[in-house]
């Protein structure tokens, strides 16, 4: 595939506000894997006769093959126009819907429109940006193309530019970001990409792009970075809850079907087997390559093995923040870091954000990543706090816990479960069996319920739920003393308030000095020339 | 608009996280509620006789009979419940509580309000009665205030969307 049509429109040029075209080997790269598997089809079924063709095979008897009927019947060329015209029309066909797919971005907007019969357009706003996804599939990753998804709040509300040159996708994303940040410098950032036009030149800057790391290290410092080590995510993998109940489903499985001669269980197991298999080999392939680090733009995870995807989250994108720990990792002292996001796309392909934003870590890489996600949230005052969120319940650690009497309901973890109010986050720590510590920053807080049902009541207690964007975590605490618990939902809600009308992460660069903002932003992977 | 009251504080154990006056939904909203918990009481207990009707077992009437029960302590305890019904705005926030025996209370700031919707159902519509929807970012959200006449549902929406804008925030 050519890529000499795209190479000289630089970002600059694509963000100018003018219309624009994808790459033209999008049609293919779109029904790449069809087109693949159709040709791959056809091949070998015809394979014993384009070999007879060559070599003179035993002739085909007189059955009802259609290609025989063909032959006999003298229609050969009549066959041939039919697959010529039909090859023209579906070609026509794609050439004419990349034709009218196009887009634009301007100062304020991305909109996107494409159909031919149906004509579809979509339009998002630029400061309404929940993040931004490089997503490189491995069919286009071949052809070096990427698809940007520009993710804004809602369900299924991303507005994808499928598929872009992957510079073109790497160095849009910047201008796109430094534009949602509301930053007064614009264009300055957005390096002019060169390109080399000679075949090996680009044989081998592609060959560099496949290889190269999600994250180019020059964008951000290597201490802010976490990568994964592929013995870590190996030994989480199999310490997992998940793992363990897949071994022990195996095993009843095994030993009910041969002992006890019950063999209908399979039929219920089986496919609960395959359901969580395919989950943890998936977890594991995406987080084999794993990166997060910081940019000036919020954080950016890249993840997958063969598709690579690559999202950044701007500032104030994050709605809560869960840090769990299943079962068997409190030895290794590993958690897992999970987030609720605004925004979620329904897309399998490329398009899938993950809601799991550090799949298994020690708990220093845990600090790391809280403060990537939680800028200014966990700093030195709070971090002790979170250390005890983490710890077995201590008095005087920081926490409001539930009353003695929330032991009739929870057994082991009424110790543990309890609160804390910091004027910037709510942290609310859970479970003694599978610890668990929600953060929910008080500037991102929808709404707060306080509940209470009749056992409660007998028992004096009170349940406080504070909601966020629909996501993985719900950020509830059960079982707290009925009074606290009243003055816990006052509190959050006056600081909710509070925190919302001093929040400013919506511009986050829009206050910062400008000559201060973003003084170099080095060239993206691949670019170099 | 409609009186204020104090509603009765719930006794030993319940829940009063912010006491003072609430503003009390229209009394006509009981014809609205009774109705529908009559009707939804006679459905799940007729739903409830299906294991009878498959086993033939006299036994299992015990369940209809029980689901029965609950319907009617429910039906009779609407007047008390709808009292219970109240909301409350304040400097930056709406408050809004329901509920006695199960009781909830929610704080919805201004600034996040997505939309404010008016919904009538046939019932509420002959009695001149509307109940009013606010919709955050957050679907756990759900807060309605049902029961307020169909003028001072309007006008609570417009003071609402105008608190809103003035104290507009992100997400």
């Amino acid at each position: 595939m050519s890529e000499s049509a795209v190479a000289p429109a630089t970002a600059v040029d694509l963000a100018d506000g003018e219309w624009h075209r994808l790459h033209p080997a999008t049609p293919l790269l779109r029904g790449g894997f069809a087109f693949v598997a159709v040709a791959g089809f056809v091949l070998a079924n015809l394979r014993e006769r384009i070999l007879g063709l060559f070599l003179g095979g035993p002739e085909g008897g007189p059955g009802g093959d259609p290609i025989d009927l063909i032959v006999r019947r003298g229609l050969i060329p009549l066959a041939l126009v039919v697959v010529l015209v039909v090859l023209i029309v579906i070609i026509a066909i794609f050439w004419l819907s990349w034709r009218v797919h196009s887009f634009r971005i301007t100062d304020e907007l991305v909109e996107v429109r494409s159909g031919i019969l149906f004509r579809t357009s979509r339009r998002g706003r630029l400061d309404r940006i929940q993040g931004i996804n490089v997503g490189r599939p491995l069919f286009a990753r071949l052809f070096g193309a990427a698809r940007l998804d520009i993710n804004v709040a809602g369900h299924d509300a991303n507005v994808p530019l499928a598929y872009l040159s992957g510079r073109n996708a790497d160095a849009l994303r910047r201008l796109i970001l430094q534009r949602a940040s509301g930053s007064r410098e614009t264009g300055t950032a957005a390096a002019q990409l060169e390109h080399d036009g000679s075949l090996g030149g680009m044989v081998t800057q592609r060959a560099r792009e496949f290889v190269a790391p999600e994250l180019d290290p020059q964008l951000a410092p290597p201490e802010a970075v976490v990568t994964m080590h592929p013995g870590r995510l190996l030994g989480s993998t199999v310490l997992h809850d998940r793992t363990v109940v897949f071994v022990l489903l195996v095993i009843a499985a095994v030993v009910l079907a041969s002992a006890a001669h019950m063999f209908f269980v399979l039929f219920g197991v089986v496919p609960a087997l395959l359901g969580i298999g395919s989950q943890i080999v998936r977890r594991f392939s995406r987080s084999l390559r794993y990166s997060i680090a910081a940019t000036p733009d919020g954080v950016r995870v890249g993840y997958g093995l063969l598709s690579t995807n690559n999202e950044t989250i701007p500032p104030g994108r994050i709605h809560s923040v869960e840090i769990q720990q299943p079962l068997l990792w409190r030895p290794a002292d590993w958690w897992e870091v999970r987030i609720n996001l605004a925004s979620h796309s329904d897309r399998q392909e490329g398009g899938r954000r993950t809601s799991t934003i550090l799949p298994v870590g020690s708990r220093a890489e845990v600090f790391r990543v809280l403060e990537l996600v939680l800028p200014g949230i966990v700093h030195d005052a709070s971090r002790e706090l979170v250390v005890s969120g983490l710890a077995r319940a201590l008095p005087d650690d920081g926490y409001t816990g539930s009353p003695r009497r929330a032991a009739v309901l929870r057994w082991f973890s009424w110790r543990r479960n309890g609160f804390a109010l910091e004027p910037e986050a709510v942290l609310l720590r859970r479970g003694a069996i599978w610890r668990s510590l929600v953060v929910v920053p008080t500037a991102r807080m929808q709404s707060v319920s306080l509940r209470q049902g009749p056992l409660l009541r007998m028992l004096r207690l009170a349940d406080v739920h504070v909601h966020t964007v629909a996501g993985p975590i719900r950020a509830t605490l059960e079982d707290l003393d009925a009074v606290v618990a009243a003055g816990f939902f006052r509190d959050v809600a006056a600081s909710g308030i509070a925190a919302a009308a001093a929040d400013r992460s919506h511009r986050w660069r829009a206050q910062s000095d400008p000559r201060r903002a973003m003084p170099t932003m080095p060239t993206p992977p691949g670019a170099t020339s | 608009m409609t009186d204020k009251i104090d509603i009765p504080v719930a006794p030993r154990g319940g829940l009063d996280p912010v006491p003072g006056e609430w503003r009390r939904v229209s009394p006509r909203y009981v014809w609205v509620d009774l109705v529908g918990s009559i009707i939804s009481g006679l459905l799940t207990t007729a739903a409830s006789t299906i294991p009878f009707w498959v086993t033939q077992l006299p036994v299992l009437l015990v369940i209809p009979a029980i689901v029965l029960l609950i319907a009617i302590v429910v039906a009779a305890f609407t007047p008390r419940r709808v009292r219970a019904i109240g909301y409350r705005l304040r400097d930056d926030d709406l408050l809004v509580r329901r509920g006695i025996m199960f009781q909830r209370f929610a704080a919805v700031p201004y600034g996040r309000m997505q939309l404010v919707d008016i919904n009538r159902g046939p019932l509420a519509r002959a009695l001149g009665l509307a109940e009013l929807k606010l919709v955050t970012a957050a679907s756990a959200s759900n807060i309605t205030v049902p029961g307020l006449p169909m003028a001072d549902a309007e006008q609570l929406r417009d003071q609402l969307v105008e608190l809103a804008e003035s104290r507009r925030a992100g997400l």
